[in-house]
């Protein structure tokens, strides 16, 4: 596998990962790229880091007093395997553990997809897309676009973050192949283009609702939720 | 560990955690316990959880560690770093409602060599002048970072930057990324 994307996350867009404070639908395009690229994941280590000595610092507070007794003795029923989460005491809010990877999608994007995704759904011209989650701080989206065809020109109101899964993409800022990311901010209008070869699929990640400015009229872009 | 010559000169974590990952070691476990969770419940109830929540979390991220202790790599990740990321993971599962997304893990490899302890213990020294910067700031710097790490996420700037020198704890980590690629070629 390629580990050397050449085009990567912004450090602070990293940091924001690792302390938590990055909403969802970019932590998804996050967790992605740090699965295909050990540059960025040393740096969500190197942060997590921080939050480590963060945690050294902190004042304690003492917890329930037995629940050092009550934690020792559960060691006996631990399977070994990833099931803790299935057995674990009272109330919780359990998730169960991230699905692994699928395909050409890391777990983060196979979590999003569930068992039999990705449902496309055709934006025309042979384009296709999925939304995975859409709120109030951000949409991400898988968008599949064949070889040569342009992804709508569009602009935006914030942060956009699409990598690469499948294929690749050119536009004026440069060429983006599996495992890229192409971080875009404010009001750079682009037109990326699939490049020859496979289909090129991209995760991408909103913090406001793509305004298309041609091809695709309003009305649509209500009903596709663009 | 005395299979391990350097091993000692790791942080008291570190070698609990070692001991745990290669000898399922119930005391160095307790040591953990004693060590993690009193801040462990201090980080849960600064996010506005009860304490009955905040105890179970706690026992979660504990025993969770304890079943996990083989993907534990020293040569990436001091043990407060290793706690600290499934402690945060459970947190902001808790906190947003939804599972938190996460890089896939990597493999591990098998053999834990000498160079990996020298790696591991040069992370340990890189780990220690983080802890030095960070003792070192105003505590109104200390404090945004330490509501950023450990707080309960209502402070959303997208973009995150708390300013402290992460370039050389970086490239270390980096090195143990190209270590264990390298091995896991080698056993394929
Ligand atoms: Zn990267």
């Amino acid at each position: 596998m390629n580990r050397n994307a050449t085009h990567h996350i912004p450090d602070e867009i990293i940091e924001a990962y690792a302390s938590g404070l990055l909403p969802h639908a970019f932590s998804v395009v996050v967790a992605a790229h740090v699965s295909l690229c050990d540059k960025c994941r040393a740096t969500a280590e190197a942060c997590e880091a921080v939050g480590g000595v963060a945690l050294d610092h902190i004042d304690g507070e003492a917890p329930a007093q037995d629940l050092r007794a009550r934690t020792l003795s559960m060691l006996d029923d631990l399977p070994d395997a990833d099931q803790t989460h299935a057995r674990l005491p009272r109330n919780l809010p359990i998730t169960a553990p991230q699905p692994a990877r699928r395909g050409i999608f890391p777990g983060a994007v196979a979590a999003e997809l569930g068992d039999d995704g990705p449902r496309w759904k055709s934006l025309g011209a042979g384009i296709r897309q999925q939304i995975l989650t859409s709120g109030p701080d951000g949409t991400v989206r898988l968008l599949y676009i064949p070889a040569g065809k342009a992804v709508p020109d569009h602009g935006h109101g914030g942060l956009e973050m699409t990598l690469v899964l499948q294929g690749s993409f050119s536009d004026h800022t440069g060429h983006f192949a599996k495992g890229d990311v192409q971080v875009v901010e404010d009001d750079l209008e682009h037109t990326p283009i699939a490049d020859d070869g496979p289909a090129c699929i991209c995760l991408a990640a909103t913090d406001a609702p793509l305004r298309f400015n041609a091809m695709i009229p309003r009305l649509l872009q209500r009903v596709f939720r663009i | 560990m005395t299979s391990d010559p350097t091993a000692t000169e790791f942080s008291l974590p570190t070698q609990w955690l070692i001991a745990v990952r290669n000898r399922r070691d119930r005391e160095a476990f307790g040591h953990l316990f004693d060590y993690f969770a009193p801040r462990l419940t201090a980080m849960m109830l600064r996010s506005g959880m009860s304490r009955a929540i905040a105890d179970d979390v706690v026992q979660d991220v504990l025993l969770t560690a304890w079943t996990k202790a083989a993907q534990f790599d020293p040569a990436r990740a001091q043990a407060s770093t290793w706690i600290y990321r499934i402690a945060r993971n459970r947190q902001i599962d808790i906190l947003r409602r939804e599972r938190r997304p996460v890089p896939d893990a990597l493999d591990t490899g098998e053999e834990h060599t000498e160079q990996d302890a020298h790696q591991a213990l040069a992370l340990d020294q890189e780990s220690a002048q983080l802890r030095a910067a960070l003792a070192a700031l105003s505590p109104d710097q200390r404090d945004v970072i330490e509501k950023a790490y450990l707080g309960d996420l209502t402070h959303t700037e997208i973009r995150q930057r708390t300013g402290l020198p992460l370039g050389t704890i970086k490239s270390r980590i980096r090195l143990g990324l190209e270590r264990l690629r390298h091995e896991l070629k080698e056993i394929r």
